[in-house]
């Protein structure tokens, strides 16, 4: 796409988009480059939400070949072996995308994703992993920070019927709407790394459930040298105790992360395509305001319950510290 | 992860969903994912390039055929063992009877107006089906649940109608663009363009009624042999001009007011228009469709706000296209957002009559959307609605009824949320829908005619567009195929008299049975006889009262139900309310959208109508304002303090 103005294909493209956002934040979306890694279902709706919405390029990582699994929450991918036979998910969902806009170029990168270095992940503004290890988050988050441009950055996992996303926009200037004026607002975000060192007990007692549990769960996977979700009802007791630990050494009462809830977890090895359809969206809002810098983008876990229906934010950071 | 029982519901549910669109789309693929196999889907629109940011199971080369195909269709190619049945046709429609709703386990709405709304609502009342309400617009939305006898119905809470402007306004004391837009659309448009025999308020009635009318006609009908531009420049000035200065000279009207300043054609444009446009390339298209006005002057960009200059060449460029390249057409035009140059010259007059009255003038995307009734819309809010419906639905499927949820997608988190769920409230007893309370009606009845009542009472407050009257056991009225003619002079001539004046006579006391057969609704009205009316507040002479109606609301603020589920085409107006100040809330925020968030201004527009006094009558009927979208659904994020205070929520 060149030129500042929008053409006229994609005025009438985006005509009900642009009376949301404006022209302006239509031009940057077209500019703005898209990198995601870990292609479940949720996964899936985000690529579809962000490809609808016209960035500049998509690009998809996800090796693994395609099985009943996959193509069970993932609408990109139909459930015939003729198309998917001898394919990547990448590939399938790539074919699949690109068709939602022919104005967006989806392509698929290959690799192994922490092997990749600095200058690959400069070529992005967005960067989302999802079914990734600590280990690589905290490695892949790093990197995106080293860069002197702005790479947002985003975490994004489903289990049960349950999802859990993190926003790292480092030092983000945004533009918001007060009654007829608008405002110019700024906000620091922690790196992963530092969100998960925030000791417990500074979180608020009421803070989501959901996030300690998938801590628990992260530090568990880890520790046994699991990929994320590779765990059965088998790990309870070990999870259980792993808990109890954890627990201790945040100084928390145990009780403050249920054993029904890591069950739940652990049991639920699929999506639950709803849940995906949700939080997919919010990812995709999110990622629209982070790049078109209107809107207050949510700082810094989102979690949703399909148990209690809510869609809650935490604000997992120490205010004290002074984020890069 | 679902269990077992949740997934024996699901694979033996049979699902209705109504509407192909931003949430239709997003729904099935979410249902298709989910394990449903057997869903039937109603929708009468087809396919336009505006949905296809969004509506993502079409594509280009599917524009122009039926959404509720082409969905199916998409949706079997990545799950091919699902039995999913299209119906292209109005949800309205009598095949889709109650015994059609029975067959269902749960109606799942995806609709973008309050009328078929009502229909579905009370549909599934009469055939005992739950249903799952939903609605967005931009970044807000939420979903409700619907069970007779369980939870509230669709209709307890009484939904705002469609907004209207008294015609006073529109004709003589515009204060908001949106009143130059009404203006621009359905008087000079429609008189210029349109049905010259429709009845149309366009002059404003000096104290010489009778010659004020002739001139108006000589004026608006091209006189032969007459070239064009003259034309264009005798309507510019009489509408611009003349009628301003007439309706200036009005001393009343004027007083706590600025007057508006008329506008000659010469003043603003003094050479000649064709030396003018000599040197701008001409748009030689032939083609009907893309003729364009702005393309003609050069002017690119519908984001740009014209001045009053551009905006009066504009004015007179796109009537000498009409003429020119679509004359077959005039006098059976009527307005439509997707016809370019209609566009063009509606932004153009209205942004001319805007500078006369000192109103900001707009840019044509601007126009467009009011004029167009154009309702914002992303992908990413029908997809989390679509999630939150199915969660829903599963409920609704396993009679878990106390985990069922009104759940609000909020632009601002609030409490730490974007989205709030919320315990559905008991049914409203005196709901005349669900609960057949019987409503009372305040009229004169040796005044108001039966047309009348069926009018402004039937058709407009209580949804009921095929009704049947009684009295007792006398019928009053009834439509219907199997009428012989005797009945239908005879429903006619009733119609004509006054309620006093009735074969049955209807006067004070008097209780009349308002029936719909389709929707199987009873309706019984208490008729109580007054003499007098407040012209301003009850313009209708009449007066419908007995359905508890939410608080009023607080000075600019809405009560919830007034925002909530409005979700209705017509309403984009009232979608864009400012949100209450005293609403407890992180980070409080407007919308992302610049201003055009000049849209929010409409909300406040006037209710109350000023008075004409130019005119010696008071004339208060009212303009009705525009037209349904076929676009998606608005709805409004509502005020927690007066949740969380409301009534009984179910147990």
């Amino acid at each position: 796409m060149d030129g500042e103005e929008l053409t006229e294909q994609e005025t009438a493209l985006y005509d009900r988009q642009i009376r949301v956002w404006g022209a302006d934040a239509q031009r940057r979306l077209s500019k703005s480059h898209i990198l995601v890694c870990g292609m479940k279902g949720t996964v899936a709706e985000f690529c579809k939400n962000i490809v609808l919405a016209g960035v500049g390029s998509l690009t998809l990582m996800d090796d693994r070949v395609v099985t009943e699994e996959a193509w069970s929450a993932n609408f990109l991918i139909p459930p015939d072996e003729n198309v998917y036979g001898g394919k990547t998910i990448a590939e399938v969902c790539c074919d699949s995308l690109k068709d939602f806009n022919p104005m967006v170029r989806v392509s698929v990168e290959k690799g192994d994703l922490s092997s990749l270095d600095g200058e690959f992940y400069d070529k992005f503004d967005v960067v989302v992993v999802s079914c990734c290890s600590v280990t690589t988050k905290k490695l892949i988050n790093e990197k995106c920070r080293k860069l002197s441009k702005r790479v947002a950055f985003y975490t994004v996992d489903c289990r049960d019927s349950c999802g859990e996303i993190f926003v790292d926009l480092q030092n983000h200037k945004y533009s918001k709407q007060k009654i007829e004026e608008t405002i110019e607002c700024q906000l620091q975000y922690p790196s992963f790394e530092e969100a998960i060192s925030v000791p417990w007990r500074a979180l608020p007692r009421k803070a989501s459930k959901l996030y300690f549990a998938l801590r628990v769960l992260e530090q568990f996977e880890e520790a046994e040298g699991r990929s994320p979700g590779e765990i059965s009802i088998a790990d309870l007791p070990a999870v259980l105790k792993l808990k109890k630990e954890l627990c201790e050494a945040n100084a928390l009462n145990a009780s403050h992360v249920t054993d029904s809830l890591l069950e739940r977890l652990i049991i639920g090895t699929r999506e639950f395509p709803p849940v995906c359809a949700v939080v997919g969206g919010i990812l995709g809002q999110e990622v629209i305001k982070a790049i078109s810098c209107k809107g207050e983008p949510l700082k810094n876990f989102f979690f949703f319950d399909v148990m209690d229906g809510k869609g809650v934010v935490e604000d997992v950071s120490n205010p004290k510290k002074e984020s890069k | 992860m679902v269990s077992e029982r949740q997934l024996e519901a699901i694979k033996g549910a049979k699902v209705l969903m109504v509407g192909a669109g931003g949430i239709g789309c997003e729904l099935l693929k979410t249902l298709a994912l989910s394990g449903f196999q057997d869903i039937h889907i109603i929708d009468m629109d087809t396919i336009e390039v505006s949905n296809l940011n969004r509506q993502f199971l079409f594509r280009q080369s599917h524009v122009g055929q039926s959404k509720a195909k082409v969905a199916r269709d998409a949706v079997l190619k990545f799950r091919p063992q699902m039995s999913i049945t299209a119906h292209h046709a109005n949800v309205k429609d009598p095949k889709f009877n109650v015994e059609f709703f029975k067959q269902f386990n749960v109606v799942l709405n995806g609709l973008d107006n309050l009328d078929a709304r009502r229909h579905v609502n009370r549909l599934c009342l009469a055939a005992d089906v739950p249903l799952v309400e939903s609605g967005t617009t931009g970044f807000l939305g939420q979903v409700t649940v619907h069970v007779k006898g369980k939870t509230e119905c669709y209709e307890c809470q009484p939904k705002p109608a469609p907004k209207t402007y008294p015609v006073c306004t529109i004709t003589s004391t515009p204060s908001k663009f949106v009143h130059c837009i009404v203006w621009a659309k359905d008087l000079l448009f429609a008189k210029l363009f349109g049905d010259r025999n429709q009845e149309n308020d366009l002059n404003v009635r000096s104290s010489d009624a009778a010659s004020s009318s002739d001139h108006a006609e000589d004026v608006f009908v091209r006189r032969k042999d007459e070239d064009i531009d003259p034309y264009g420049r005798r309507i510019y000035d009489h509408v611009f001009g003349y009628n301003i200065e007439v309706a200036s000279s009005n001393e009343e009207t004027w007083k706590n007011r600025n007057r508006p300043k008329p506008i000659y054609s010469a003043d603003v444009m003094p050479e000649n228009l064709t030396e003018q446009n000599g040197n701008v390339a001409k748009n030689c298209v032939v083609d009907t469709s893309s003729v364009s006005a702005m393309a003609s002057l050069g002017l690119k960009n519908p984001q740009d706000t014209w001045t009053l200059l551009e905006s009066s060449r504009i004015f007179l460029e796109a009537l000498k296209l009409f003429f020119a390249k679509r004359e077959k057409e005039i006098g059976n035009l009527s307005f439509d957002k997707d016809d370019q140059l209609a566009v063009e010259f509606v932004t153009a007059a209205a942004n001319i009559r805007a500078a006369s009255f000192g109103i900001s003038l707009h840019s044509l995307f601007e126009a467009k959307g009011i004029a167009g009734n154009i309702v914002h819309a992303v992908a990413t809010t029908n997809a989390i609605i679509a999630g939150l419906i199915v969660i829903e639905a599963i409920k609704v499927l396993l009679k878990d009824t106390d985990k069922y949820r009104m759940t609000y997608c909020l632009e601002h988190i609030t409490k730490k949320m974007l989205l709030m769920p919320v315990e559905p409230y008991e049914p409203n007893k005196s709901c005349y829908v669900c609960s057949e309370t019987p409503l009372s009606l305040e009229i004169n009845t040796s005044r108001s005619k039966l047309r009348d009542f069926v009018e402004k009472i039937v058709k407009a407050k209580l949804g009921i567009n095929f009704p049947l009257i009684m009295h007792g056991s006398n019928l009053l009225y009834e439509v219907g195929d199997d009428l012989d003619e005797v009945e239908v002079a005879n429903y006619a001539a009733n119609l004509e008299k006054v309620l006093s004046q009735l074969p049955s006579p209807v006067t004070n006391g008097t209780m009349l049975t308002v029936e719909d057969l389709q929707q199987e609704l009873t309706c019984n009205i208490n008729i109580k006889h007054r003499e007098e009316f407040d012209e301003e507040k009850e313009p209708d002479g009449m007066l419908l009262s007995g359905w508890t109606q939410a608080p009023p609301a607080k000075d600019d603020k809405q009560s919830m139900n007034d925002k909530q589920s409005i979700g209705n085409g017509g309403d984009s107006s009232n979608a864009l309310q400012t949100e209450p100040a005293d609403a407890v809330k992180d980070g409080e925020m407007e919308e992302i959208s610049e201003p055009s968030g000049k849209k929010r201004k409409l909300s406040e527009g006037s209710k109350a109508s000023i008075l004409d006094a130019t005119d010696g009558t008071r004339n208060h009927k009212e303009v009705e304002k525009l037209d349904d979208d076929d676009d998606d659904d608005v709805v409004m994020f509502d005020d927690l303090d007066s949740m969380t205070n409301k009534k009984k929520r179910l147990q």
